[in-house]
C-alpha cells in the first residue's frame, strides 16, 4: 500500500483541477456533453442542475467511478487519468456520495480505518484510528463517537462520518454531492460553518445542489448544468437567483405557492392516539393524531426516516397498527384493507413509486386501471373490455400530458417525471376525497415538479383532503395550508403555515420545541 | 430403559458423543459462516463435504498418513470453493440454484471416485483419541471434553480464532464490510471479489475437512452419500448461530447433543419408533430456526452480486 492511505502521511495539495471537455454518455443519454469545470484550493465552487443534469456523473468521473468517454483531468497542470476511486483517494480527492458509502452495522471507527493498511500489520488499530479520528473532529467542531455503531447516528451525524472518513484519507480536494438533500435546516448551517472552516484551511470544495439559496449562501462560484451541457461558470457574487434558475430550467420559472388558506371544510381523514411498528420492529408511529380537512393540504414535515413512511401506510391501509384508529370520512377504518379505502375514495401516490405504485412490465394502459379494473366500464364479468380501457387510458394521456409513444410502453422505459404523470392521472381521475402523496416530486425535474404542484392545488380547490409528505421544506412551504412536524414517529407540533417559520420547523424536525427552552441553547448548534 | 437414560455413563457418554458429533458441522458452519459474512451463500457444502470425506478416506488409505488425507480434503474443498467463487462471482450466477449444482456435482463424483478407485467397503484407522495430558485426567469433564481425537481439538479451536480473525484483524473488517455494503468497501479501495473468492475458497477448504473428519475420524469407512444432508444442516447452524462463530457453537453442541441422545435412546431401545427419534435433531432445528432468525439480521449484502456500474 502507499503511504498516502496512512493518515500520517503529508497532505496532498491541489492547487487547481481542471476537468476539460469531458463527456460521458450512458445507454440514451449523453450524461455530460463536453463540460469544462474546475476547482481552486480555498474556495466552495457550487455545480448546480436539475435532476438528471449530469452533476453526479461529472464528479464520480473526478472520483474514479465512471470514465468518462472523452474529455481530460488536469491536477496543477499535470494531466492526470483517475481509473478508480482508490487512484482518486491517493491523488487528494475524496467523495461524500449522495447516498452515504457507509457500512451501518460496523463502527465509525471501523468505517474510517476499512481499507487502510494497519499499523499493526494484519490485526486492526482502531485505538489509533480513534485517536486521529477524535482529532480531526475536535478540528472541525464535529462531535462525533468512534466507537458508536453507524446505524445508530442521525443522518447528519452519518455525514459528519463521511466527511472525517475523507479527511483522514488526506484528501485536500472534497466533492459534496447533495449533502444538504437530507439534513435539517439547522444541520445545513452547521454544515456550511464545517465548509467555511475548511475553505480557510485551503480545502477545494465542490458543492452540488439544486438549492439556489444554499448556493448563493456558500459558494464563491458557481457553474450551471443543464441536460448534461454546462450553461455558465460565474463568481456567484456576480448572479441573481433568478438568472441561476433561468440558467437550471432554460426558461423563467415562477415559484409556485399556494394561495391563502380557504375555510376548511369537513375532516376527511383522522388519526387518533395510532401507534405502530417501524419494519425494523422499533417504534414507528407512537400516539400520532391530525386531521385533514376537505380543501386542505396538510404537510407533513420532517428529515427522512422519522416515520413518514409508517404514516402514509397508516392511512391507507398498508401497515398493521398497534393501537389507535383511523377514520376516513367520519367512519372508522381501522384494518381495512386497501382495496376497500380505495373503494371509499382514498387515492395514494407512494413514496417509491415504481416498487409500490405502479407495476414495472405492465404498460400504461394497465397501470391506469390498476386500482379499478375489475369493476365497469373497465370489465364486465370478469372480461376486460379493452376498447373502453383503451378510451380511457387515452383520454388520460391527453388530460395529464403524458409523454409515450403510445398506450403499450411499459411502465419501466418511461422518464421520472412521465412515470409520476401515470400515477397521478390514476390518482386523481377518480375524484378522491383524500389523497396521501409521498414525496410526490421526490427526483423530478423542475418542469414536473410545478405540473404535480398545480395538480395537487387544483385537487385542494376541488375540496380534496390532502397529506403531503415530503422532505423538502420549501415544497412543504410552499403548497401547506397547515404544518405537522414529525419527529421519531411523533408528530412535534402542528403550525399554520402563515406563521411558521422556517427556523422553528427546523427546530422541530430536530425534536427541539422552541418554547421549552431559552432561544440562545436552542439555536446553537447541538453537535 | 429410561432409568438407564440417566445413569452417569450414558449421560457421559451422550454429552462426549455429541461433542464428537458436532466437529463436522463446526469445521462447514464456520467456514460458510465467512462466505456468507462476505455475502456468498454457499449450498454445495454437501457436495464439499463429500468429495473431502472420500479423497481424505482415498489417500489415508493409500498412504496411510492420515493428515495427507486431511491435505488433500483441504485441496479438493479449495478446488470446489474456487468454482464456486468463479461461478458466483465471475459469472453472477445465482447463489442457490449454482449451490444446489455443486451440491450434485460432489455427490455423483464423490460416488464415481468410490465405484473406480475403491469399490469395495474398506476401512482405515481413523485419528486415534488422544488423552490431552493432566485435563484428560479430570474425573467426567475428561472424559468428555479432553478424551477426543485430534480433528475435535481443532474444529473446538476453530471457533475463537474465526472470532479472532472476524472482530479484531483488518481482513475480518474487510470481510463484514463486503458482506454488508459492498459499494462501499470498493469505494475504499476493497476488491470485492478477492474477498469473495478468499471466503468461499476457505469455506471449501473447511468443508474439505469436516468431510474429512467423518470418513477418518468418526467413521473411518467411506459410503455413497455418507453426509445424509449434514452440509445442509451446516447451512442451516450458520442462520442459526445469527452469522457468529460462538452463535454456530451452541448451535452445533445443540444439535449434535440431540442427535447423540436420538443415538443413545436406539441404542438402548428405548421403545420410542426409531424413525422418530432419528428425526428429532431435524424437528429441532426447524423450530429453533423459526423462533431463532426472525430477530437476527443476516449480512445485507447476502447472495447479493455486486457488479460496478459505470
Ligand atoms: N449508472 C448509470 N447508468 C445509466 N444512466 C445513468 C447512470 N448514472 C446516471 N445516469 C443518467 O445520466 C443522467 C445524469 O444523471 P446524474 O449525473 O445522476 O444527474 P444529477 O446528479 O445532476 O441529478 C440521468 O439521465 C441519469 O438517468
Ligand atoms: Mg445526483
Amino acid at each position: 500500500m502507499t503511504p498516502s492511505g496512512s493518515p500520517s502521511a503529508e497532505k496532498v495539495k491541489i492547487h487547481t483541477l481542471e476537468m476539460i471537455g469531458i463527456s460521458k454518455r450512458f445507454p440514451g443519454v449523453l450524461a455530460n456533453d463536453r463540460v469544462d469545470f474546475d476547482v481552486r484550493a480555498g474556495e466552495v465552487h457550487a455545480l448546480l442542475g436539475e435532476n438528471g443534469a449530469g452533476k453526479s456523473t461529472l464528479m464520480k468521473i473526478l472520483y474514479g467511478m465512471y470514465h468518462p468517454d472523452a474529455g481530460q483531468i488536469v491536477i496543477d497542470g499535470q494531466p492526470t487519468v483517475i481509473p478508480s476511486p482508490v487512484a482518486a483517494i491517493r491523488k487528494g480527492i475524496g467523495m461524500i456520495h449522495q447516498h452515504f458509502m457507509l457500512v451501518p452495522t460496523l463502527t465509525v471507527a471501523e468505517n474510517v480505518a476499512l481499507g487502510l493498511p494497519s499499523s499493526r500489520g494484519p490485526l486492526t488499530d482502531l485505538e489509533q484510528v480513534s485517536k486521529r479520528i477524535l482529532q480531526l473532529a475536535d478540528k472541525y467542531n464535529l462531535k462525533i463517537d468512534p466507537k458508536a455503531l453507524v446505524w445508530q447516528l442521525s443522518v447528519g451525524q452519518q455525514q459528519r462520518v463521511e466527511i472525517i472518513k475523507a479527511l483522514y484519507r488526506g484528501a485536500a480536494l472534497l466533492l459534496l454531492d447533495e449533502p444538504t438533500a437530507v439534513l435539517t435546516p439547522q444541520e445545513v448551517d452547521e454544515l456550511f460553518v464545517i465548509m467555511r472552516q475548511m475553505t480557510l484551511d485551503g480545502y477545494g470544495l465542490v458543492f452540488i445542489s439544486h438549492k439556489l439559496h444554499e448556493v448563493v449562501e456558500i459558494s464563491q462560484r458557481v457553474t450551471v448544468l443543464r441536460n448534461g451541457r454546462k450553461i455558465g461558470t460565474r463568481p456567484t457574487s456576480e448572479v441573481t437567483k433568478q438568472i441561476l434558475a433561468n440558467w437550471m430550467v432554460g426558461r423563467d420559472i415562477e415559484f409556485i405557492t399556494s394561495s391563502a388558506q380557504q375555510a376548511a371544510g369537513e375532516t376527511r381523514i383522522a388519526l387518533e392516539k395510532v401507534c405502530c411498528d417501524s419494519d425494523r420492529g422499533t417504534e414507528g408511529l407512537c400516539d400520532v393524531s391530525l386531521e385533514v380537512h376537505s380543501g386542505e393540504i396538510l404537510g407533513l414535515a420532517g428529515v427522512s426516516g422519522n416515520g413518514q413512511r409508517e404514516l402514509a401506510e397508516t392511512i391507507v391501509g398498508l401497515r398493521h397498527i398497534r393501537s389507535g384508529k383511523v377514520f376516513l370520512d367520519g367512519k372508522d377504518v381501522t384494518g381495512l384493507q386497501p382495496g376497500v379505502l380505495t373503494g371509499r375514495g382514498l387515492s395514494y401516490i407512494p413514496e417509491e413509486r415504481m416498487k409500490d405504485g405502479m407495476i414495472r412490465n405492465f404498460n400504461i394502459a394497465e397501470n391506469l386501471i390498476l386500482r379499478e379494473h375489475h369493476k365497469p366500464p373497465f370489465s364486465e364479468h370478469g372480461f376486460l373490455k379493452m376498447r373502453d380501457i383503451a378510451a380511457h387510458t387515452d383520454r388520460l394521456i391527453k388530460q395529464y400530458q403524458i409523454k409515450t409513444p403510445s398506450q403499450k410502453t411499459l411502465a419501466k422505459s418511461l422518464s421520472g417525471g412521465n412515470i409520476q404523470k401515470v400515477l397521478l392521472a390514476r390518482e386523481l381521475s377518480r375524484s378522491p376525497r383524500a389523497i396521501v402523496a409521498a414525496q410526490p416530486t421526490r427526483g423530478l425535474d423542475i418542469g414536473a415538479s410545478e405540473y404535480v404542484h398545480e395538480q395537487l392545488l387544483k385537487q385542494r380547490a376541488d375540496g380534496t383532503a390532502i397529506l403531503l409528505i415530503s422532505e423538502d421544506l420549501d415544497e412543504i412551504l410552499a403548497l401547506s395550508d397547515r404544518i405537522a412536524v414529525i419527529y421519531e414517529g411523533k408528530i412535534m407540533d402542528i403550525l399554520y403555515r402563515e406563521t411558521a417559520t422556517r427556523e422553528e420547523i427546523g427546530l422541530l424536525m430536530a425534536g427541539v420545541h422552541l418554547e421549552n427552552k431559552p432561544a440562545e441553547t436552542a439555536i446553537a448548534p447541538e453537535l | 430403559m429410561i432409568r438407564e437414560l440417566f445413569s452417569a455413563t450414558v449421560i457421559i457418554g451422550i454429552i462426549s458423543s455429541g461433542i464428537r458429533l458436532a466437529t463436522p458441522y463446526l469445521y462447514a458452519s464456520i467456514g460458510e459462516m465467512f462466505g456468507q459474512r462476505s455475502g456468498v451463500l454457499n449450498l454445495g457444502v454437501e457436495g464439499q463435504m463429500l468429495l473431502g470425506a472420500f479423497m481424505a478416506f482415498y489417500v489415508a488409505l493409500k498412504t496411510g498418513n492420515l493428515w495427507l488425507g486431511v491435505l488433500a480434503a483441504m485441496g479438493v474443498g479449495a478446488l470446489m470453493g474456487l468454482a464456486m467463487a468463479f461461478v458466483t462471482v465471475n459469472l453472477q450466477a445465482t447463489q442457490g440454484i449454482s449451490g444446489i449444482g455443486f451440491y450434485l456435482f460432489g455427490l455423483g463424483m464423490s460416488n464415481l471416485l468410490f465405484q473406480k478407485l475403491i469399490g469395495t467397503v474398506e476401512t482405515v484407522q481413523g485419528f486415534p483419541r488422544i488423552s490431552l495430558p493432566l485435563l484428560g485426567k479430570i474425573p467426567v469433564i475428561g472424559d468428555i471434553f479432553f478424551n477426543q481425537n485430534m480433528l475435535v481439538y481443532l474444529a473446538f479451536l476453530l471457533v475463537p480464532a474465526a472470532w479472532f480473525v472476524l472482530h479484531k484483524t483488518t481482513l475480518g473488517l474487510k470481510i463484514r464490510a463486503v458482506g454488508e455494503n459492498p459499494e462501499a468497501a470498493d469505494s475504499l479501495g476493497v476488491s470485492v471479489s478477492r474477498v469473495r473468492y478468499f471466503t468461499v475458497i476457505l469455506g471449501g477448504v473447511l468443508s474439505g475437512v469436516a468431510g474429512a473428519s467423518l470418513s477418518i475420524a468418526l467413521l473411518n469407512v467411506f459410503q455413497q452419500n455418507m453426509t445424509a444432508g449434514q452440509g445442509f444442516i451446516a447451512v442451516a447452524l450458520v442462520y442459526f448461530g445469527g452469522w457468529r462463530p460462538w452463535g454456530i457453537l451452541g448451535g452445533a453442541l445443540l444439535f449434535s447433543l440431540v442427535n447423540a441422545l436420538q443415538l443413545w435412546i436406539q441404542v438402548l431401545g428405548v421403545p420410542i419408533p426409531s424413525e422418530l427419534a432419528v428425526m428429532m435433531p431435524y424437528v429441532l432445528t426447524i423450530l429453533v430456526l423459526t423462533v431463532s432468525v426472525s430477530k437476527v439480521r443476516g449480512p445485507s449484502a447476502l447472495t447479493k452480486v455486486f457488479e460496478r456500474e459505470g
